[in-house]
């Protein structure tokens, strides 16, 4: 059986300038600035920003992979693992905080709405950073290397996996993440991903 | 034995993991596990028997995950009654001699609640009441919901629990590491939420070991007087050689829990990772231990989903400014169904320090009932403030609360009998905390005495429904002084009594005491004054008035309920700079010239912009102002827009200070007949949640006098259909940004053509082109929003 693990990554500060280039404003205004800096502040301490993951070995089958937790025909990723052995499957969020304010100014200020996804952008990026540094640091120690990490969407890696990611994860029991019947997320500022690991693989 | 009896004097062991003990005998990873009720049914019943074995009184069937989400309905109820069947079979088999109960156990649906999910409060309680009619039927000894980390959804399962079975239910949350639900509720909002509703026994479980969990506990601890339920991990999960083993062995497992329950704690099990070792060891460690019965806590408390308000501590700001009464620009807005205005007031007024909202939309042109609901939920949406649900419309306030998330405050019962034979039965099915008015039959008395008189009766009348006398506050009724000059003297001295004879809470309408009356804030005021220190608890008052607001930390500062006067001082405070501020903003940014109302368009600057707009509304028609300034300002930013020089959020602020410009020459043009608007349906379509480009469009057709129904984003096709039809609207709009989600739009022009031929379609977003619009036959492909403005006037024009 594998472990799922939870961990609760610490984030870098904030990049205003990749905020800003998310919102399609990298020569900004004074006063989108300061628009930036009043919904950061707003937002500040409302994070709750957690990871669960998993380790799998993976078996290369005749026409695709077995991952372990669920089969794939994805040439994406049948490329990014061919020289893994397993995979860390993992699913992070920021929490619902930041959909609560996308939400609000939706109805009131779609200004603000639009720097709120911004932020939520940069800030699961940013969670996700942290988790892959802190585990890289761990598989290093065991002289394995880690690859980058791949998402259900990217290249043809299908949408569908989502649903088993989901099940073997428990996601919505160890970090409060749920998935609808369009596969969509919620919160919406979260991220599953796979990660590729490898004797001396590096890609 | 009745277990609701038993839990009241004795310690009540449950089990510990089902899922740990699972996978030990091989379920496979992936796989079901509701389904080896019906596959593998001796392991289940071996699981359960050795939990009654190691002492268990309670073992949860093995339904965490049974649901019509996930099973059809056939296999449901086969899943369910083997379930059940299952752990009946163990009690019967077990050598324990103890008392043995069998719990239908009901875990999250693992989809989140409208409205930052999209499943719907409804839907969901029509889940979980499918599982609870299964387990009545194939006779659980009660209902146990547990590991709930959403608010809104607990609600659900236990009003599913209560509307279908007279069972004792039980109800337990997943609390994270910062002691608050995924969603935000702490245990006061839970515990506030679940007494209200009548939840048996309550507390927590799950996701951390009974060290990290103690916090949580203690809270529970301080806020319950119900059973507190206490199941957690044993610890974390930890990987040695190929196993799953968990950090907190089952002795100082045990430890750790006999501490709580000397504390009073008396509900206590294991979740993930314990196993029938956990329970034997805490059952024998617990031997000695004396059980202590929870004392009742007296605290009136509300709460939204994240927050608890108290009275009689600081008194209780409600703000009154949701309410048509006197309010054309509201009147309107209702009549128009424009929410956001409703929305806007809520927000002001959480700005000026108000800890509740009253929320009252009755006019006699619109369905109550339906505009009640939606404003409740759009203002769950936008603050987190608790609600005061206002209406005299029974169905109306019955809709409201079932919607609501948290423990409102119902305004209100009266003396009546009618009036309570109403009201009462909601408040003890839904919860919440009830403003009892006055008056009876015969009318408002004039005396103190006899209103007093009259909430004697309603508090014993409440007790019959078994509602406390703490969720009771009563309004002895705040009259004009200008009818008759004891008014206010009567009114007070009833405070005074209500709160020192009978020991209960009070609120009063501030604002009614002046009607008929020049200058009211100053009678306001004053009287807002001597109420309080009669001992009113609560007030319905006009936040935007400073000399309420003055009154109140004037009053907190003089009664030593303001440490160093430090919210008297901030108050004043931010009655300064706004002042000020505004005075400095009147120059440019390189401060020499003055701002214009284009300018302040231009840059985006909100409060600018609506005060010059109420400037220049002293000298210049408002037509002209719409003409001259305010559409060649939009114009100006588009441009740029469309030439790359002004950036996305310049633009949506420009057009947010266009929209505050708009309400002002709205509110100058209130004596004309409102323009009549075309409707404009817009949404993201199914699959999709990329709004932005939405947002941006609809802005701006509201800013060219559209109105515009927004359907947000992930919308099916049926429900954009049921919109145009029902509101006839001559135009939709559909947006996608992902690939893969042209399909749904297709599907969402081909129905609308089939069952509403009139209404042209134009579609927009990032990945489509004029080639993919021809392809799923939409009338028009805007590129951007300003072409699905100039389409939409040409097709309505040519109505």
């Amino acid at each position: 059986m594998n472990v799922i693990y939870t961990d609760f990554p610490i984030p870098k500060p904030y990049n205003t300038t990749e905020i800003l280039r998310y919102c399609k404003a990298e020569n900004s205004t004074l006063e989108v600035k300061s628009l930036l800096n009043e919904c950061l502040s707003e937002i500040d301490g409302k994070y709750k920003n957690s990871v669960c993951y998993a380790e799998f070995n993976i078996k290369k089958l005749e026409n695709g992979i077995d991952m372990g937790f669920c089969e794939t025909k994805s040439k994406s990723l049948e490329k990014h693992l061919k020289n893994c052995e397993g995979i860390i499957l993992f699913a992070a969020t920021i929490g619902i905080e930041c959909d609560r304010l996308i939400a609000k100014y939706n109805r009131i200020s779609p200004a603000k709405a639009l720097m709120f996804q911004a932020i939520g952008a940069e800030r699961i990026e940013a969670v996700c950073d942290a988790f892959e540094e802190k585990i890289k640091q761990k598989y290093q120690n065991k002289s394995k290397m880690l690859g980058v990490r791949l998402s259900p969407g990217y290249g043809d890696i299908e949408f569908e996996m989502q649903k088993s990611i989901f099940s073997v994860l428990d996601c919505q029991r160890k970090i409060g993440l749920t998935l609808n019947e369009s596969l969509i997320m919620s919160p919406a500022k979260s991220v599953t991903a796979i990660i590729g690991i490898g004797e001396n693989y590096e890609y | 034995m009745n277990i609701r009896e038993y839990i009241k004097s004795n310690f009540l062991f449950l089990d510990g993991s089902m899922g740990t003990l699972l996978q030990a005998k091989g379920l496979p990873v992936g796989e079901k596990p509701e389904v080896w009720n019906v596959s593998h049914p001796e392991i289940i019943c071996d699981i359960h028997r050795s939990y009654f074995d190691a002492g268990s009184n309670l073992v949860c069937t093995n339904t965490f995950g049974a649901n019509i989400l996930k099973f059809s309905e056939e296999k449901l109820e086969e899943i369910i009654f083997a379930a059940i069947k299952n752990a009946r079979t163990a009690a019967c088999k077990s050598k324990g001699t103890q008392e043995k109960w069998v719990a239908l156990d009901i875990g999250p649906t693992g989809r989140m609640l409208a409205p930052f999910g999209d499943f719907d409060f409804e839907d969901a309680v029509e889940v979980f009441s499918k599982t609870v009619k299964l387990g009545v039927k194939y006779g659980a000894d009660l209902i146990f919901i547990e590991t709930m980390n959403d608010c809104y959804e607990t609600k659900a399962a236990l009003l599913a629990a209560k509307e279908n079975s007279d069972l004792p239910v039980f109800v337990s949350n997943a609390y994270s590491q910062d002691e608050k639900l995924m969603t935000g509720a702490d245990p006061s909002v839970m515990v506030a939420l679940l007494e209200g509703m009548g939840a048996d026994a309550i507390g927590m479980n799950c996701s951390l070991g009974p060290k990290a969990l103690i916090g949580v506990a203690k809270k529970y601890l301080e806020y319950a007087s119900s059973p507190i339920i206490f199941k957690p991990n044993a610890g974390l999960p930890t990987c040695e050689n190929g196993k799953t083993v968990y950090d907190v062995s089952p002795e100082s497992f045990a430890n750790e829990v006999c501490e709580l329950m000397k504390n009073g704690v008396g509900v206590v099990g294991g979740c993930c990772g314990t196993t029938p070792e956990y329970i034997f060891r805490l059952v024998e460690k617990s031997k000695e231990i004396e059980f202590k019965t929870l004392k009742e806590k007296e605290n009136t408390c509300i709460s939204s989903y994240t927050k608890t308000v108290s009275f009689g501590g600081n008194p209780v700001l409600i703000g009154e400014r949701i309410n048509p009464t006197g309010k054309k620009r509201f009147k309107e807005a209702l009549k128009g169904n424009d929410i956001s205005y409703i929305l806007k007031e809520g927000i002001a007024q959480q700005e000026k320090g108000v800890e509740v909202l009253d929320v009252n939309v009755g006019i006699p042109e619109i369905n109550e009932e339906k505009m009640l609901k939606a404003v409740v939920c759009e203002l769950q949406a936008v603050t987190d403030l608790p609600l005061q649900i206002d209406t005299a419309d029974i169905k109306a306030m019955e809709t409201a609360l079932r919607r609501y998330n948290g423990k409102a405050i119902i305004n209100s019962v009266n003396g009546k009998r009618e009036s309570m034979e109403a009201v009462f039965p909601l408040v003890k099915k839904y919860g919440g905390v009830v403003v009892a008015l006055t008056l009876d039959e015969k009318g408002i008395p004039k005396t103190a005495d006899e209103r007093v008189a009259i909430a004697k009766k309603i508090l014993s009348e409440a007790q019959k429904y078994g509602i406390s006398r703490k969720d009771i506050i009563f309004d002895p009724l705040a009259l004009t002084i200008s009818a008759d000059n004891t008014a206010a003297t009567e009114t007070l001295r009833a405070v005074n009594m209500i709160k020192n004879e009978l020991g209960c809470h009070t609120l009063l309408g501030i604002s009614n005491v002046s009607f008929g009356l020049p200058n009211r804030d100053d009678i306001n005021s004053t009287f807002f004054a001597l109420a309080l220190e009669n001992g009113l608890s609560a007030a319905i008052m006009n936040p935007y008035s400073e000399k309420m607001l003055g009154v109140y930390y004037a009053f907190c500062a003089l009664k030593g309920l303001d440490q160093n006067c430090e919210e008297y001082i901030s108050f004043f405070e931010r009655l300064l700079p706004e002042t000020s501020a505004a005075n400095l903003k009147t120059v440019d940014a390189n401060g020499k010239q003055p701002l214009t109302l284009k300018n302040a368009i231009v840059k985006g600057l909100k409060n600018e912009a609506a005060r010059l707009t109420v400037q220049a509304l002293e000298t210049v028609e408002p037509f002209k102002i719409v003409q001259e300034i305010i559409i060649p300002a939009l114009n100006t930013v588009g441009i740029g827009f469309e030439n790359k020089t002004v950036y996305l959020p310049q633009l949506l602020m420009s057009a947010e200070s266009a929209k505050e410009a708009f309400e002002k020459i709205k509110e100058a043009l209130k004596s004309e007949k409102g323009e009549n608007f075309a409707t404009f349906i817009i949404a993201t379509v199914k699959g999709d949640i990329h709004d932005i480009g939405k947002n941006i469009v609809k802005l701006l057709l509201e800013n060219y006098g559209f109105k515009v129904v927004d359907l947000g984003n992930d919308v099916s096709p049926e429900t954009v259909v049921k919109n145009v039809v029902e509101l006839n609207a001559p135009i939709a709009g559909l947006s996608a940004l992902m690939t893969t989600t042209v399909p749904a739009m297709e599907q969402t022009v081909k129905l609308l053509h089939e069952k509403a031929p009139w209404c042209k379609v134009v579609v927009g977003g990032a990945v489509l082109t004029q080639e993919y619009a021809d392809e799923i036959g939409a009338d028009k492909y805007a590129k951007d929003a300003m072409e699905t403005v100039r389409y939409a006037q040409q097709i309505t024009a040519s109505d």
